[in-house]
């Protein structure tokens, strides 16, 4: 299924920057970044709990937000894109 | 069943892969061609030939993800294993049906079964939907004898006896394979099979597409923790993948020529995409072979119901589904190797 990920990270402070950093390379470890702070990852249930688990322990819950987007597994009829930075398709061909 | 994969394929000549996170980045000079998150991944074929750092071969490994290098032309060149999976007694177990003649030609004899009734439907098929294009009475005397050697198969248990029977069907469906060719025929005709080189256009894409299915077959059978290099039709040698070559044999027909027969008879590729070489050996253009590799993977998203299984899979699992049977077999789960017998 496909999993919408955004957040948002407080950059206020030194400690809230290094957090920032954190959130972003997990997100990357399970998908591709589509926009700035808005991830798209292909999951399986386990995966997507894992996942949800690790973020949970990076973020401060005082300060970021994390939200989470169940696109299912018929997401290409959900999914519209305009203008610039074009995402693949994982699971189309996939020849470099 | 589990889900299928996919697989990454790198043609681009210079590309590096490495490991960065959870990621597989594929870098040419200093800009970064592609990023995929390992998980989503089942296999990487690489064609370039600048290679792949150690750790991406080991994450790979861990993953249990295949990662093949091949040569510009898809040659198999090397691929990487990490520590062997599975149950050391189910290799034992192969190991000792191997060296036995006898229960070796009893699994073998179900496989050429299966590859003569994938053969046979592949004309019966053929005749049916263009009766008027095709020599249907040459096609019926062909299917027949394939019918009866079949019958006599059956009843083999002499690997040599097998050998024979297994070589001269193979004879009688090349024999008909140019018939099943219905467009572009001035460019593309089967003659033969000619290999290592390849010296036509057929005979280029058949080598490539067998190549693209050993690699599947291998990583299958490792993954349910057979040893691909120990066979049972196929005898031992080194460097030969012989198990993954045995479980080919009823899969080339179905899966590798009607892909190819399909490239040719919908014009998905053409004559300009072929070059001969001074030795006059055929080679495919990048672009042709990015066609190829793109037909490949989407015939392997679809859908098929197994025939043995009665279980709705793609026809990428279709490898990983036979290496399942043979080592329920060998285990003792199952009184005989179910081939696939598509229809």
């Amino acid at each position: 299924m496909l999993i919408l990920i955004t957040y948002d990270v407080s950059t206020s402070s030194a400690e809230g920057r290094r957090r920032l950093t954190r959130v972003s390379k997990k997100c990357l470890d399970y998908g591709q970044r589509v926009q700035n702070s808005v991830f798209e990852c292909i999951l399986d249930t386990t995966q997507f709990r894992r996942l949800k688990y690790e973020l949970e322990e990076l973020i401060d819950t005082e300060k970021d937000s994390l939200r989470f987007y169940n696109l299912g597994d018929k997401y290409k009829t959900k999914v519209e894109h305009l203008g610039i930075k074009h995402s693949y398709d994982m699971e189309g061909p996939l020849i470099l | 069943m589990r889900k299928l994969l996919n697989t990454l394929f790198v043609t681009t000549q210079d590309a590096y892969l490495s490991l960065d996170g959870e990621n597989i980045v594929v870098k040419n000079e200093e800009e970064t061609l592609g990023r995929y998150p390992l998980h989503n991944l089942e296999a990487v074929c690489t064609f370039g030939y600048a290679g792949a750092s150690p750790a991406l071969m080991g994450a790979c490994a861990a993953r249990n993800i295949s990662l093949t290098f091949l040569t510009r032309n898809g040659r198999f060149l090397a691929r990487v294993i990490g520590e062997d999976r599975g149950n050391v007694v189910l290799r034992k177990e192969q190991y000792r049906i191997s060296d036995n003649e006898r229960r070796s030609a009893l699994v073998a004899r179900n496989i050429i079964v299966g590859k003569l009734y994938n053969s046979k439907w592949i004309l019966e098929r053929a005749t049916r939907d263009y009766p008027l294009r095709i020599d249907v009475d040459r096609m019926k005397r062909v299917t027949a004898s394939l019918s009866e050697t079949m019958k006599l198969v059956r009843n083999v248990e002499d690997l040599g006896i097998l050998r024979g029977l297994e070589g001269t069907a193979a004879v009688q469906y090349n024999s008909v394979f140019d018939d099943l060719i219905l467009q572009q025929k001035e460019h593309f005709s089967f003659r033969g099979r000619s290999k290592r080189p390849p010296l036509d256009n057929v005979n280029a894409l058949l080598s490539f597409a067998y190549t693209l299915l050993a690699n599947d077959m291998k990583a299958a059978l490792e993954a349910v923790g057979l040893d691909a290099y120990v066979g049972f039709l196929h005898r031992d040698r080194p460097g030969r993948a012989s198990l993954a070559l045995d479980l080919m044999e009823e899969l080339r027909g179905v899966y590798a020529d009607r892909l190819v027969l399909s490239l040719i008879n919908k014009r998905i590729i053409n004559s300009k995409g072929f070059h001969k070489k001074e030795n006059g050996a055929v080679i495919m253009d990048e672009d042709t072979r990015k066609q190829v590799l793109k037909a490949w993977q989407e015939r392997k998203q679809e859908k098929i119901i197994h025939p043995y299984l009665h279980e709705k899979i793609s026809w990428g699992l279709v490898p990983y589904a036979q290496a399942l049977l043979l080592a329920r077999f060998i285990r003792g789960d199952l009184d005989e190797y179910p081939p696939f017998l598509w229809k």
